[in-house]
């Protein structure tokens, strides 16, 4: 290999592996700007604008609340009012969703970057994620707000958020990334993500608590990275929910599971995007 | 010896190209994945999933460009220009052989490519330099630049979407044409916008390199390649055809490809009606030899033949000629018609003079048609197409540029001292 030392760029069959971290590192602006520009045409382009991220979780939670709380009677964790448990399991499951249908999407939409531009591909659904994150964002602060209004003070388990938002990060970003790779190869793919996302709502625990499910099932029910992403969630906000330190590490072994995949697959199917699509 | 700054050793690309019984388009879709399979497992008999064939878009195509050249890549579609291009930019990978490259790579193959419609002037910019490659603060540096450039300060903050098609152009280029990578690969660009504006970005190309940058520059327009060049590719099917000086290897594309079709017969189908068809058609010098080569500095004629079939109509034969853009430069007809009273096969010439024409692309269409009561009965638009070429050599001002306009008619000047 001495002979493509003198080199700076070296293309071949297979060659691009070698470069793929440090080219990612020098494409960061990039990524930046991107994020950016998704950001901004996605609030500028809606008449509600910035108001959509407030009004689904609200209204998914009104729903929710309703159904769930007011005519299946079902428990809420501890003390906490039922609306409040909902809108706390709805931020991370809304942001993993919209993860998956923007990050899906999103090679497709940029077509024209992909057939003319060299960057690493893994900026544009990480940039798909991060649009979702802002939404993400908003909805967190309605949360604060119906926490004053609730008059509701979190526990001192706040402090461990961030740990589980980075485990929604992963979760997300490791299912969006599989998802995106297998969308631009199998066109019809995109019939089957709506469905993902509308079935994951419902063995996730968004409308319900973790509490209710039988013990048979818990294992099964673990596999899913967002019930404790989920229950993390609920945990560090409104304290008093029983954590399983179980299904905490079988979800957290499945998100490093899915990074792996995603980001492996992904990889590998890259270099034919420009040629596939 | 100058060290070659970028090596390209045995490149091949290879696609494969399905033929499925049922599928219209080019994807491949889950469900025939799956349907397939099941499909093989009921027959248990081992059959190709589907007809497959493969295409070489490029074939051991080797060659090396040291730094600070200008290298034009000529070729007709299809001819794996863009192929080589996109290898280049690392947009695909090779199949097989290995490119190498010293410095920052930066390809321009579309104008504007990013440019979101929603975003404004500014920006876009900014978007389209990072995609491009640019820093921010190399952007930041360079944005007065860019606007002057691009001729577009008063609407910086419009959304592009507003822009005519004009300054959509010319803001794209102006970003592009500031980018200072080591190496520039640039694709057919100006072909987009208007002729002043084309000259302009011509005009920064050669500035960039000669800053010590190197430019691979693929174009159809002979006369951009002839002046940005000093070497030329020329691609057939994949494979490097020749390579070398590109006068040489202009002159070799133009009479290899019938691309710029200087002769044509019409066998079947042939245009016209019950009362004229045309047979052929050809480009033919003062000797009434046919020529492939067509050089402004000298006369050339179009000629025709087509058979009357019915007499009693007085039919006008007249050639249009059109630029590659569309423009009609001149229309000419014959002005003695009585000879077709009656039926047969005719010949038509029309001369173009020399110094009327301009380095450009032209297209001829070949008409018939009778006045009154008017009466079309045949019209090709494009019967023939040929590329006037100049020999620079021969020109008699020291003015060197390409000359504006769809005809350079050498005229009479008058010029006396008055005092």
């Amino acid at each position: 290999m001495n002979e493509f030392r003198d080199w700076d760029i070296v293309i071949a069959p297979g060659r691009s592996e070698k470069n793929y971290w440090k080219d990612l590192w020098r494409f960061r602006e990039l990524f930046y700007i991107l994020s950016w520009r998704d950001i901004k045409v996605r609030y500028k382009q809606t008449v509600i604008g910035a108001a959509w991220a407030i009004i689904r979780p609200t209204l998914t939670m009104v729903v929710f609340t309703f159904v769930f709380g007011k005519v299946a009677k079902l428990p809420s964790e501890g003390t906490a009012p039922y609306a409040l448990m909902v809108f706390a399991g709805l931020l991370p499951w809304q942001f993993f969703s919209s993860s998956l249908s923007e990050a899906s999407n999103s090679l497709l939409g940029n077509t024209n970057l992909i057939t003319k531009v060299y960057f690493p591909r893994m900026i544009i659904p990480a940039s798909a994620v991060i649009t979702s994150f802002v939404d993400f964002s908003i909805s967190f602060g309605l949360l604060v707000l119906m926490m004053i209004g609730y008059q509701f003070v979190p526990s001192w388990h706040i402090v461990f958020l961030p740990l589980f938002l980075l485990l929604a990060f992963g979760a997300s970003f490791g299912v969006s990334l599989f998802l995106t790779a297998l969308n631009v190869k199998y066109r019809d793919f995109r019939y089957i993500i709506p469905f993902i996302v509308q079935f994951g709502l419902y063995i996730s625990p968004v409308g319900f608590s973790s509490s209710i499910v039988p013990e048979q099932w818990k294992f099964l029910y673990a596999c899913n990275p967002m019930v404790s992403v989920i229950d993390g969630f609920r945990w560090c906000i409104l304290g008093e929910v029983h954590l399983e330190w179980n299904t905490l590490l079988i979800s957290v072994g499945v998100t490093i599971l899915f990074l792996i995949i995603g980001v492996h697959y992904f990889r590998r199917t890259e270099k034919s995007f420009a040629d596939n699509i | 010896m100058p060290q070659p700054i970028i090596k390209v050793e045995n490149l091949s690309k290879n696609f494969i190209i399905r033929h499925e019984a049922n599928s219209g388009g080019r994807y491949t879709s889950l469900r025939e994945v799956i349907t397939e399979k099941i499909k093989r497992l009921g027959k248990k008999k081992v059959e190709p999933f589907s007809q497959q064939e493969e295409f070489w878009a490029l074939q051991d195509v080797s060659f090396s460009v040291e730094q600070s050249n200008r290298v034009g890549i000529i070729g007709r579609n299809g001819a794996g220009k863009s192929t080589l291009l996109k290898i280049l930019s690392q947009i695909t990978e090779p199949t097989s052989g290995s490119v190498r490259i010293k410095g920052r790579v930066a390809s321009l193959l579309e104008v504007g490519t990013g440019f979101h419609p929603e975003l404004t002037g500014r920006e876009n910019i900014f978007l389209n330099g990072a995609i491009l490659g640019m820093s921010r603060a190399e952007i930041r540096g360079k944005f007065d630049e860019i606007v002057a450039f691009a001729e577009t300060e008063k609407f910086l903050d419009t959304p592009v979407k507003r822009y005519s098609s004009g300054m959509y152009v010319r803001l794209a280029f102006a970003v592009a044409a500031h980018l200072e990578p080591e190496i520039l690969i640039v694709d057919e660009v100006l072909s987009v916008g208007d002729v002043e504006f084309q000259k302009k970005c011509l005009g920064k190309m050669k500035d960039v390199a000669s800053h010590g940058r190197t430019v691979i520059f693929v174009s159809h327009n002979m006369t951009a390649v002839n002046s940005l060049c000093q070497t030329c590719i020329y691609l057939s099917g994949g494979r490097i055809k020749s390579i070398g000086k590109t006068d040489a290897i202009i002159n070799d594309y133009l009479s290899s490809e019938s691309l710029y079709g200087t002769e044509r017969q019409w066998t079947s189908r042939m245009p016209g009606d019950e009362v004229a068809v045309l047979h052929a058609a050809r480009i033919i010098n003062k000797d009434h030899k046919k020529i492939e080569t067509i050089y402004i500095h000298q006369p050339i004629g179009i000629e025709f033949d087509y058979e009357i079939l019915k007499p009693g109509f007085k039919p006008i034969p007249n050639i249009h000629i059109f630029t590659n853009r569309g423009e009609t430069a001149f229309v000419s007809g014959e002005n003695n018609i009585d000879i077709f009273s009656r039926t047969g096969r005719f010949k038509s010439i029309m001369w173009i003079p020399p110094n009327l024409l301009n380095e450009n692309t032209y297209i001829v269409g070949l008409a018939l048609s009778t006045i009154s009561p008017l009466k079309v009965h045949f019209f090709e638009v494009e019967a023939l197409m040929f590329n006037a070429i100049e020999n620079l050599s021969l020109r008699e001002s020291d003015y060197n540029q390409p000359f504006p306009g769809v005809v350079r008619p050498s005229l009479k000047w008058q010029t006396e001292l008055k005092n």
